[in-house]
Parts: C-alpha cells; sequence; structure tokens
C-alpha cells in the first residue's frame, strides 16, 4: 500500500494515477477485512475502488490526463509534512497500545450495544443495528449531504451545458 | 511501549502525510483530490485500527463467540466514506468547471491567468 502511494505521488499521468487510487483502495478494503470491519470492506471496495473510479475517469475524459511538470523542488510542502510527521508520532505515542481491551473505546459505551442490541433492535448485525436504530439521525444527516452534494454537482454540470448552447447559437 | 504496539499508528501517520503532501506539494486539481482521498483513507484506519480486539470477531452476534470488536467505529466509518465519496464528485465537477473557464487543471496556470486579469482590467480602467 505505501509503495502505490508513493508510485502515485510520483506519477504524472493522470490515467495511472486513477488507477493505483483503485489498487490502493482494494488494498485498503483487505486490510480493512483483517479488521474485523466487514461492512466498512464492502462499502470501500465498492464505493473507494468501483464509485470514485468511475468518477475520477470520468472527470479525466473531460480534462487533459497529463500534469504538467512542477516549477520549483517541492522543499517547502516536504518541510510542512516532516513536522507534522513529528507531531502525529508525539501524538500517537499517547494513545493506548494496539488491541488493548482496556482502552477507553472498549469500555465506554460499545459493551451495552452488543449485550442489549440484540434484545432491542432484534438485528444480529450490531454495525447495521447502531447505524439505522441508535444513530438513525446521524444517517439521515449523511444522506442529506449526499443529496447535497449531488444538488451541487448537476447545478455545475448543468450551467455548462446551457453555456455550450448559447455559445453554440 | 514499543514499536510492535503502535506500528498501526506509524501506518496511519504515513499514509496521512503522503495525503497531505500530494495536496499541498501538487499543482494539478484531480492529484490534489486524489491526495485528499488517500488523506481520509488515512482516517478510517485511524478509527477501524483501535477497534479491533486481536482473538475477536466481525460485531456480528452470534451465540459460538463471545469476543467481538469495537462496532462504533465501523458505523462512523460507514458515513465518512459515503460523504467522503460525495464531497469527491463535487470536487471533480469543480475541476471540471474550472477546466471550461481557464481550459487548464493547473493551478500555477490558473494563478497566472487570474493575474493577467487582474492586469487587463487595471489597463481597462
Amino acid at each position: 500500500m505505501a509503495i502505490a502511494v508513493v508510485v502515485l505521488a510520483r506519477s504524472r499521468n493522470l490515467f495511472a494515477v486513477v488507477v493505483l487510487m483503485g489498487i490502493y483502495s482494494f488494498l485498503m478494503a483487505t486490510v480493512l477485512v483483517a479488521l474485523d470491519a466487514v461492512d466498512v470492506a464492502m462499502t470501500e471496495a465498492s464505493v473507494g475502488a468501483g464509485i470514485s473510479t468511475v468518477l475520477l475517469l470520468g472527470a479525466l475524459h473531460l480534462c487533459k490526463s497529463e500534469e504538467a511538470k512542477p516549477l520549483r523542488k517541492p522543499w517547502l510542502p516536504l518541510a510542512v509534512s516532516a513536522s507534522i510527521v513529528g507531531m502525529l508520532v508525539f501524538g500517537a505515542l499517547g494513545l493506548p497500545a494496539f488491541s488493548d481491551p482496556t482502552a477507553p473505546m472498549h469500555t465506554h459505551v460499545v459493551p451495552r450495544y452488543l449485550n442489549d442490541a440484540m434484545r432491542e433492535t432484534g438485528v444480529p448485525n450490531v454495525v447495521t443495528a447502531v447505524l439505522a436504530s441508535y444513530r438513525g439521525y446521524d444517517t439521515l444527516g449523511e444522506t442529506t449531504v449526499v443529496f447535497t452534494a449531488g444538488i451541487g454537482v448537476i447545478a455545475l454540470l448543468r450551467r455548462r451545458r446551457n453555456t455550450k448552447q448559447e455559445t453554440a447559437k | 511501549m514499543s514499536i510492535g504496539t503502535h506500528f498501526s499508528y506509524a501506518v496511519t501517520v504515513f499514509l496521512m502525510v503522503a495525503g497531505l503532501f500530494i495536496v499541498i506539494a501538487r499543482g494539478n486539481l484531480i492529484k490534489k483530490l486524489v491526495g485528499l482521498a488517500i488523506f481520509q483513507t488515512s482516517v478510517y484506519l485511524l478509527y477501524i485500527v483501535p477497534g479491533k480486539l486481536i482473538g475477536g470477531t466481525a460485531p456480528i452476534l452470534d451465540d459460538r463467540f463471545k469476543l467481538y470488536s469495537n462496532p462504533l467505529p465501523h458505523v462512523l466509518i460507514l458515513t465518512a466514506i459515503v460523504v467522503g465519496v460525495a464531497t469527491l464528485a463535487l470536487g471533480l465537477a469543480l475541476a471540471v468547471r474550472i477546466r471550461e473557464a481557464y481550459d487548464t487543471i493547473e493551478e500555477d496556470d490558473i494563478l497566472a491567468r487570474d493575474v493577467d486579469d487582474c492586469g487587463a482590467d487595471r489597463q481597462g480602467k
């Protein structure tokens, strides 16, 4: 996965970048299965590797597929990135160790979901139970966001068609 | 506290900074959006990895299993993935519009065109 990202950062052919992004998404989905997040992996494989790739290819079809050579060496972004690595590593050292069952995230509200979800919602898949039942309003807000984004895309691309018709006249 | 227990965080940090670097350093708008997507996947890892318990299974209740991984981050990240693809679609639509208006999606060219336009406006006045 790291190799895919490094090649992606260096490659200037945008078509190759999009294909690498698809590969990266599938690798990420595999990692998520290994981490027991089967629902997330399924979504990542279909949305991240499927729809995102189609969207990127569609945009490439409308734009040039070759990136211009950078004018200057990226020293400033490298310095910023390096300093952020330092800060993030410092922060990560304060986090609980991998698979520590006494970490706060495993003791707060999750035991209640795991123990009572079956009795309260009747859905054996706890992820579905939390998503649709306990956090139903959250999911409603999410669909609102997707709806708004869809409207935005339609508005932007419809204007394009109108201007094309005007120039044709 | 050792490298073994915090290796997952190192992977997350690397992916996050790689995405950030692409966003800052590359001038192409589509490349920037790909960098943003990589940054987002690193955030998925940041949430999902601490939820894993070694020996646990996916959080689908069954009498045969006693130990489950944490379902809450999975729910949050499902939302994040869907919102992420929505923002990606909107960003790409904006890039296509910018290409319509400026005939390029390179940030440097766009800035140069803007400077030229400003200069032409001043001379016109």
